[in-house]
């Protein structure tokens, strides 16, 4: 026995595995499509459409019952669906959509991922539609239309609900240390040594999944510098990142983690299992910036913490000297709907039915109001009745009392831009790099 | 004398001709080489290929010339990719393989009750990467977990929030989930060696320590490189247990290779640069492996010399 042959046998061998790797970067594309459906494809002819969206409560019954309800009205055509977690659901769509193999109806969040469908003509332009039919454009809410818009042209309908992100706090634990909610920034860092004297974290923090860190920045710049130094970022401005108000209030969030303003831990605190919120209900928190999403699942999992009258909400409170409309406010202005640019004629106006009909009507409007949520449909007022009422009419006071209501940052920039975006907030939070190394790495993405 | 005949005429075919036997060899070999070529070599010509392009997984591919390695090596994340890889790699190699023959030689004994111990050290292989990943997270979590359950408050530590924590915590489950392994590949080479040498030794006065270091450990010279190989190789492509347990976390204090692969590829879109990161992992993984080889050293050694 030599010793070339079998050295030649394994150096292919571990090349195998070693290309295995390499083959998880080039299986993507293949992937979804087993799932994905040759048959419900955007391709399919005749009378019927296909729609993806999240699973899960609470928009999953909603979704289902309006695709229910369409179906039924209309015996001729026909909408199939198919439901995905969340991470897998981006994943999916993107490559599925990348392999021809996508729905005629790509539900999204609008903003920088919808520009990239747009830059590779992926989704079909529905200005001209919306000039159309006037009177589905004038049911819904007019700032949700902001992240459907790239360019001037309207490229998707707001759909579902609208989600700003408010200060939930632990009323108790307020009570406890004999303190009121804070109007101003100076309030919130002189209620952290307190409630830290108490053994009580100040803030909740799901550290781990990086876009809740984004939030407080997103507050902290808006409230400091108004919402004019993200727009300049957001129209790929040079350097936009590189404004005082920046540093300022980078230098700000430092100091509240140094402070211990989040809890023990909160760099290893993931939102996805909902330990954050966790936190808040079982009074270990005693405030928490979060999407008004939260609300239902503070509901849902809190016991009897939200129905005894325990949590409480409001705006993101002003910072002194800051020039931001203490009104405005970030979150998600909407979901979106558009149709596929490669879906046939037929599966078009099956989705445009869909669309001006069954998403506009009085029972889509009841159905999210009912899942604890503001509907980007207008006049939704007169239905908030019952226990989540008054959650709903400040829901719904901050959003369209605001005079910005800006997209979240991650939604609102490219994939690209919103990884690196994602990266060095995280790091900012675990203190490993300084305000100027964040904002010289940030302003090495803009416009990408 | 007619039932011997048939084979002397076999055994006697393969000499007229080395392509006589080579041929059916070759061709059995075929099915495997396919697979192999399909599902090996072809995705990773297409990697190089997709390395020297612009592609956000969307639109067109566009040749864009060595925009993406320019890109990928002037990032210094690379670096410290490398830098986490080679950590993971090492750390683990240290942890694992004195771990690994103890327990090998320890369940290599034909005892009731270590053949016993041995079922229950096998059990973690059985669990997923992914399972294994959230189980820990649930039981480290500072707030909710272990420690909280059972009051023990040094346990509470910021296991995966904090840098050296989360490497160290790392460390400790790749360990967890493969020493099973590596304890099985040594328990058989422990069982193959000649029980004569403990014998002779035993008539020269050699202790159970003595017996160890100087008969068992350079017997298990050849499952040594190969258990090494098999853990540094591997190490490479530890994905799915980093990526449910911290995301690369916290900052980018665990983000691997594979893992910032990941990230450019499919959370930033970038496929270009996302292929290059993939064929360093190739080549630092031939590369390895090779390194591992050439240690082994020549493999016409006898072991078994004066058995």
């Amino acid at each position: 026995m030599t010793n070339n042959p079998v050295s030649r046998r394994n150096f292919l061998g571990l090349a195998a595995g070693a290309a295995s790797a390499a083959a998880l970067a080039a299986c993507g594309s293949d992937g979804p499509s087993e799932s994905g459906g040759g048959n419900t494809g955007g391709g399919s002819g005749g009378g019927s459409a296909s729609y993806w969206s999240l699973s899960g409560p609470p928009g999953e019954p909603v979704r289902k019952a309006a695709i229910e309800r369409f179906n039924k009205a209309n015996a001729d055509s026909k909408i199939t669906t198919n439901f995905f977690q969340n991470d897998a659901y981006k994943q999916k769509i993107k490559t599925s959509i990348g392999a021809n193999q996508g729905p005629t109806m790509i539900w999204g969040w609008g903003g920088g991922g919808l520009k990239e469908y747009v830059n590779s003509n992926l989704v079909e332009d529905l200005t001209g539609w919306f000039g159309e039919n006037a009177a589905v454009k004038d049911k819904i809410l007019p700032s949700s239309f902001g992240a459907a818009t790239v360019n001037g042209k309207i490229y998707a309908m707001p759909i579902e609900t609208v989600q700003p992100i408010v200060l939930f706090y632990n009323k108790k634990m307020f009570e406890k240390i004999g303190a009121q909610p804070p109007q101003s920034w100076g309030e919130i860092m002189a209620l952290v040594p307190k409630f830290n004297a108490q053994k009580i974290a100040p803030f909740s923090l799901a550290g781990q999944s990086r876009w809740t860190n984004m939030m407080w920045l997103e507050f902290l710049l808006d409230r400091t510098a108004g919402s004019e130094v993200f727009d300049r970022v957001f129209a790929g401005e040079k350097d936009a990142w590189s404004d005082p108000a920046v540093l300022d209030m980078l230098t700000k969030i430092q100091d509240l983690v140094k402070a211990n303003g989040f809890q023990k831990g909160f760099s290893s605190t993931t939102a996805d299992s909902n330990a954050d919120q966790a936190l808040l209900y079982t009074g270990r928190a005693a405030m928490m910036l979060h999407g008004s999403w939260s609300y239902g699942i503070q509901t849902a999992q809190g016991g009897n913490f939200v129905k005894d009258g325990g949590l409480g909400w409001m705006n993101f409170p002003a910072v002194e000297g800051g020039k931001g409309d203490p009104s405005n406010t970030v979150g998600n202005p909407g979901q979106y709907l558009s149709i596929s640019a490669k879906a046939t004629p037929e599966a078009k106006e099956v989705a445009k039915k869909f669309m001006s009909t069954t998403l506009v009507d009085d029972e889509e409007k009841a159905g999210w109001v009912k899942s604890g949520g503001v509907p980007v449909l207008k006049n939704s007022e007169s239905l908030f009745t019952g226990g989540d009422a008054q959650f709903l009419k400040d829901m719904a006071g901050i959003a369209n009392g605001a005079k910005v209501f800006a997209q979240s940052w991650d939604q609102a920039l490219s994939p690209t831009a919103a990884e690196t975006l994602l990266d060095n907030i995280a790091k900012l939070f675990q203190l490993q790099v300084s305000p100027q190394q964040w904002v010289d790495s940030m302003n090495g993405v803009i416009g990408k | 004398m007619t039932t011997i005949a048939p084979p002397v005429v076999r055994t006697k075919e393969p000499t007229k001709s080395s392509g006589g036997r080579s041929g059916p060899v070759l061709w059995m070999a075929l099915p495997a080489f396919i697979w192999f070529l399909a599902f090996g070599v072809v995705p990773l010509f297409g990697v190089l290929a997709l390395s020297f392009t612009t592609w956000n997984g969307l639109g067109t591919i566009q040749p864009s010339g060595l925009t993406s390695w320019k890109a990928t090596l002037s990032d210094p994340g690379l670096p410290h990719a490398l830098w986490v890889t080679f950590l993971i790699m090492a750390l683990s190699w240290v942890v694992q393989t004195p771990m690994s023959i103890l327990i090998g030689v320890f369940i290599s004994a034909r005892k009731r009750y270590r053949e016993f111990l041995a079922v229950l050290f096998f059990i973690p292989l059985l669990l997923s990467s992914a399972a294994i990943a959230i189980t820990y997270k649930s039981l480290l979590d500072p707030n909710f977990g272990l420690g909280n359950g059972l009051g023990i408050s040094w346990l509470n530590q910021d296991w995966l929030g904090n840098s050296t924590l989360a490497m160290a915590v790392l460390i400790f489950i790749v360990s967890w989930q493969f020493i099973p392994f590596h304890s099985l590949i040594y328990q058989g080479a422990v069982r193959q060696i000649p029980t004569s040498m403990y014998e002779a030794s035993q008539i020269d006065g050699a202790g159970r320590v003595r017996q160890f270091f100087s008969i068992t450990l350079p017997q298990l010279k050849y499952t040594i490189i190969t258990s090494s190989t098999l853990m540094v190789v591997g190490s490479l492509t530890f994905f799915d247990l980093i990526y449910v347990l911290t995301a690369g976390g916290p900052g980018d204090a665990t983000r691997a290779l594979a893992l910032a692969m990941y990230q450019q590829g499919f959370q930033a879109n970038l496929m270009g640069p996302a292929s290059a990161i993939a064929v360093i992992l190739v080549l630092v993984g031939l590369g390895l492996s090779l390194l591992l080889r050439r240690l082994g050293g020549r493999s016409d050694d006898s072991q078994l010399e004066g058995a």
